[in-house]
């Protein structure tokens, strides 16, 4: 019913202030996409997986937290979860 | 290897940027004060230099560009007391922290994407210098140089629709019986039967519900679909998380033609106009973040590996 817009970012067209990119939209986008590549073992965090996991920890803690508060309803399409 | 490499300001002397940096210089902590590595946002292909003009990434450090075979890469130096192991690990729990680096990753990227087809690179890629970055760039030329031919010209949108109360309300169902009203049916068995098959009607209808606004959603990724290039889920989000008051059903980004997007952008609108209960969210263009094949497949089960059954 409603349409929200709301800019990527990227997309700096003068005019109306465009709303801040949503930082669970951007998660979605940075925890899941991108090129992978494993950076140098010298930062061995580097390593993506490593990264990836500590990210995704972070986003089900959250989700977790809130969860407490009140029994998240279940996404009804795509059941599958950040972990 | 690196004879070709039209490597940008050197590390550390970007002196113009340097200013924003602020708050990490000196605060050496556990790593060798002053200690840096370089900090990967990206690679494009037929930069304009200008583009990255003033362009401060993480932690407010000047980006730079390091240029090869037509490609570039996009990065910046950092410090290692802030992106070395032991302190990356932290702040990566830091949700402030997060967020800034997200934030400033995105926009380094979306900078790009504005000028040049640009490969977004997962966020906190870090390398001990310019010349392990020229080595990669080489080394994987023509992976990202396919890369960018898939993405360019193209643009990712994110389709988020919710289903609002009133669409998952069940079908109407007969008023719940006071609780004294039990006492009519004179025996407590009654009682209990009576409410467990309220019970069970209860939950019938509720998952009528639910598969009626999934059927809904499947209708709104079939429509929109073709218009599309490539289409990718993401999980659900979280309310809590996003915000939003209706239940989150369809979570999609979809990879369009740049020339298309007007035409996706107004069939979305469109279909959220049409369908009571629910409402249609449109974000972007994005740069094509979820279109890169990524080449780790351990990393690629974490979004939207449920794709392939609504596709």
């Amino acid at each position: 019913m409603s349409v929200a817009w709301d800019h990527g970012g990227w997309d700096a067209r003068p005019g109306p202030p465009t709303e801040r990119v949503a930082l669970v939209d951007l998660l979605d986008r940075l925890l899941a996409g991108g090129v992978v590549i494993t950076g140098d073992l010298v930062i061995s965090i580097a390593e993506i997986d490593l990264v990836h996991v500590s990210l995704r920890a972070l986003v089900t803690a959250v989700r977790d937290a809130v969860a407490e508060q009140e029994p998240a309803t279940a996404g009804l399409v795509g059941e599958e979860d950040l972990s | 290897m690196t004879e070709a490499w039209g490597i940008g300001p050197a590390a550390g002397a970007g002196a113009a940027g340097s200013a924003d940096t602020g708050t990490h210089d000196g605060t050496g902590g556990g790593a060798a004060a002053g200690a840096t590595a370089v900090y990967l946002y990206g690679v494009a292909r037929d930069l304009d230099p200008a583009a990255l003009t003033g362009l401060a990434g993480v932690s407010g450090a000047p980006v730079r560009a390091l240029h090869a075979g037509g490609l570039t890469a996009l990065v910046s130096t950092v410090a290692l007391a802030e992106y070395g192991e032991q302190a990356l690990r932290a702040n990566l729990e830091d949700l402030d922290w997060l967020e800034a680096t997200a934030r400033a990753h995105h926009d380094v990227v979306g900078h790009a994407a504005r000028a040049a087809a640009t490969a977004p690179v997962r966020i906190a890629t870090l390398y001990r210098d310019d010349d392990r970055v020229a080595a990669l760039l080489a080394a994987r030329h023509d992976d990202f140089s396919a890369m960018l031919d898939t993405i360019a010209g193209r643009s990712e949108w994110g389709v988020k629709v919710y289903a609002y109360p009133e669409a998952l309300k069940p079908d109407p169902e007969p008023p719940a019986a006071p609780a004294d009203a039990g006492g009519a049916a004179g025996t407590g068995g009654g009682v209990g039967t009576a409410y467990l098959r309220r019970r069970q009607q209860q939950r019938r209808s509720r998952e009528d519900a639910t598969r009626r606004v999934a059927a809904q959603a499947q209708a709104i990724h079939n429509e929109l679909a073709p218009l599309a290039v490539a289409a990718r889920q993401h999980p659900p989000q979280d309310p809590r998380l996003s915000g939003h008051p209706g239940v989150p059903i369809l979570n999609v980004a979809y990879l369009l033609e740049d020339d298309q997007a007007a035409g996706f952008t107004g069939l979305a609108t469109a279909i959220g106009d049409r369908t009571p209960g629910l409402g249609v969210e449109v974000t972007g263009p994005w740069p094509p973040y979820s279109f890169i094949d990524t080449a780790d497949p351990g990393g690629s089960g974490g979004g939207g590996g449920g794709g392939g059954d609504r596709a």
